[in-house]
């Protein structure tokens, strides 16, 4: 019989956001479809309010590890804290969102508890009372139904595949749990969260569309020049007016490394690909890129996708775009913002 | 510090991506298509941890660098002949597969090992490199797992830059959501760094370098030492159905583009 703990890390002011809600969701599946029962181990500075809001999600028991100490993320105390909230709960299978915080200490907690662990796995079902994961290898490019026999099993679960836990609230017993820290204290200390401010905040990941410009946008054009600036602009507008979240190609992030004029807001994470990031959005429309491969691996949880280039043969034609727009980009999307209003 | 750090940077190989790949399963469980024969390249973020190790090394006088990389020997070999001109290094090699399948544990394992047999190794001068996920498993697990082996509980990941500042403070940069950082403070060595992209274009070429290594590189392929890798039951792996009907859409006017583009991202 197994015993899962589903593991929810609480926002400053105790709530929860939406990658915790969703591995609730999980959870619930899950043990359903084990007829297993499942508690919540919430981590956090205050966590009550997050306790309260799952009050009547069918949890069996509420752990939690809370302070001052548990306020950010820190491996040391957060790894800590994962072992303890999972022994606590005599979990055979501990779950958790990939949110950047528990992704990072989600596998170490695993070993400390002698278990195994998957991460970012897409899907999660019971299959003959058994535990079967979904994940992706190879940087998307092919995925795997895996079980194991090994326990614990320790998996984080990737944003915006489960419909978030949206039950009623209610008032939830939460036992507190002590993890074991290092005698002297955290030699780590967390100092701030650096945020793009207002218009440079491009990277939303919530926003209905992606919006990737490619290295075309900095090329010599028809006219035998390059336009970087308008480009800049342009781009800029339309992520004003469209609430878009601005994605882009290796190759233009990669013209800054090499000093050449590009837009000055665009920073390594807004990279997609290969070696970049791999967004969920349910649209995205590309702009100036090529669409080759190390790129349009980033595009594998991109529902509806639509691309603009000047090359009809390019990768995007290649079974890779739903529609592709040959024409200038510039051209399209000064039109386009106009039409926006 | 005043004898500098102990970097070991830890470095799977994977596929160029330039190439397609196919899951194929054989006698020893799943791995790739032709594996043996496609090309390989250095983990590209555990690239990037090189780079920033030799850079940090070369500001931190007394500071060296080893390369701790797993893979099966011959293909170890075709990309150390080009990531040795890059930056200086010893190589500790271990001899397994290289694919994205493996146990993360049991890289992990074999990993820590090797770099506890790191004659003189000083933990309380040691900083741990590597990629923050890797381009095959794509896991983020195996770093946190060498960390814990080795007794190293102060661990980024996502790291985009790390400064030394009076006293020897270490600063570091994690990606968070949202295109944000995290900024912390970690007191000194021993500490874990799993590598984003960093700050650092790939290094040109330096065949003085690349000389220089490879007197180290040949002996340590020599010494490789085998580590079996176990597999979790796999019940398929597969290729997503990925080709898509592109509809397109030439000579046409920019208005009427424009706006079909409207309609849909409003719809
Ligand atoms: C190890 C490795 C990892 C990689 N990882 C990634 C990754 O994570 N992400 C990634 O993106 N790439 C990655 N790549 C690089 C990838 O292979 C491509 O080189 C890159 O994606 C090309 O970027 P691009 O399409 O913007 O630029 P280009 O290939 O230069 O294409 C520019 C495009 O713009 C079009 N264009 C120019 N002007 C206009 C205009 N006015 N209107 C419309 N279209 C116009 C051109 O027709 C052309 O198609 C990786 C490569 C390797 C080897």
């Amino acid at each position: 019989m197994e015993t899962i703990v589903c593991i929810v890390q609480t926002e400053g002011d105790g709530s929860l956001a939406k990658a915790a809600l969703e591995a609730v969701a999980c959870a619930k599946e899950l043990a359903a479809g084990l007829t297993a029962q499942f508690a919540v181990g919430l981590l956090g500075e205050t966590v009550q309010p997050g306790a309260d809001a799952l009050a009547n999600c069918g949890a069996s028991a509420f752990f939690a590890v809370s302070g001052a100490a548990f306020a950010q993320a820190r491996y040391a105390t957060d790894a800590a804290a994962v072992t303890a909230l999972a022994k606590a709960a005599g979990a055979t299978i501990v779950l958790g969102a990939a949110t950047s915080r528990l992704a990072r200490v989600m596998p170490g907690a695993a070993t400390r508890l002698g278990g195994v662990s998957d991460a970012s796995v897409t899907a999660v079902a019971a299959a003959g009372g058994k535990p079967v994961v979904t994940r992706w290898y190879y940087r998307q490019r092919m995925f795997a139904e895996l079980t194991r026999d090994a326990r614990p099993w320790v998996v984080t679960i990737a944003p915006g595949c489960f419909a978030a836990y949206a039950g009623a609230g209610g008032s939830a017993a939460v036992t507190g749990v002590t993890p074991e820290l290092a005698a002297g204290g955290a030699r780590t200390t967390v100092t701030r969260i650096i945020s793009p401010s207002g218009e440079q905040q491009t990277i939303r990941p919530d926003a209905k569309l992606l919006f990737v410009a490619g290295a075309g946008w900095t090329k010599k054009q028809s006219d035998g020049a390059a336009h970087a600036g308008e480009a800049e602009k342009l781009i800029l507008n339309f992520l004003n007016k469209s609430k878009a979240s601005l994605g882009t190609s290796k190759s233009l992030i990669d013209l800054s490394g090499e000093g050449q004029q590009v837009m000055s807001f665009l920073t390594h994470m807004h990279q997609v690909g290969q070696t970049g990031a791999t967004p969920r959005h349910p649209k995205g429309l590309a702009t100036c890129c090529h669409g080759e491969e190390p790129h349009v691996v980033g595009w594998r949880f991109i529902g509806e996708r639509r691309a603009v280039n000047l090359d009809a043969n390019c990768g995007w034609a290649q079974g890779k775009a739903d529609v592709l727009y040959v024409a200038d980009a510039f051209k399209v999307m000064a039109k386009v913002i106009e039409l926006m209003g | 510090m005043s004898d500098g750090y102990q970097i070991v940077v830890c470095g799977g190989i994977v596929p160029d991506p330039l190439q397609t790949l196919e899951p194929v399963h054989g006698p020893a469980g799943w791995g790739l298509k032709n594996e043996l024969m496609l090309p390989a390249i250095l983990d590209p973020w555990s690239g990037h941890a090189l780079y920033e190790a030799a850079n940090l090394a070369k500001a931190a006088a007394g500071s060296k660098v080893w390369l701790v990389s797993m893979g099966p020997k011959a293909k170890l070999q075709q990309v150390m002949m080009t990531v040795a001109q890059k930056a200086a290094f010893e190589l500790i090699a271990l001899d397994a597969p290289a694919g994205g399948f493996t146990e993360a544990g049991d890289v992990a394992a074999a990993l820590a090992e090797a770099i506890e047999a790191i004659p003189g190794l000083d933990k309380s001068r040691l900083l741990l490199f590597g990629g923050w996920q890797s381009a095959s498993r794509g896991a983020g697990a195996t770093m946190q797992i060498v960390g814990e082996k080795l007794g190293v509980v102060d661990q980024f990941q996502g790291v985009d830059k790390l400064t030394i500042e009076d006293g020897g403070v270490l600063r570091v940069l994690e990606r968070v959501e949202g295109g944000s950082y995290q900024e912390s403070t970690v007191s000194g060595p021993p500490a874990l760094f799993g590598w984003a992209t960093g700050e650092l274009p790939e290094p040109p070429n330096n065949p003085q370098v690349g000389m220089a290594n490879m007197r180290l590189v040949m002996p340590a392929l020599q010494k490789a030492k085998p580590v079996q890798l176990a597999q979790p039951a796999f019940g398929s792996v597969q290729l997503p159905c990925q080709k898509r009907e592109t509809r397109i859409v030439k000579d046409t006017p920019v208005e009427a583009i424009a706006r079909e583009i409207v309609d849909w991202i409003n719809a």
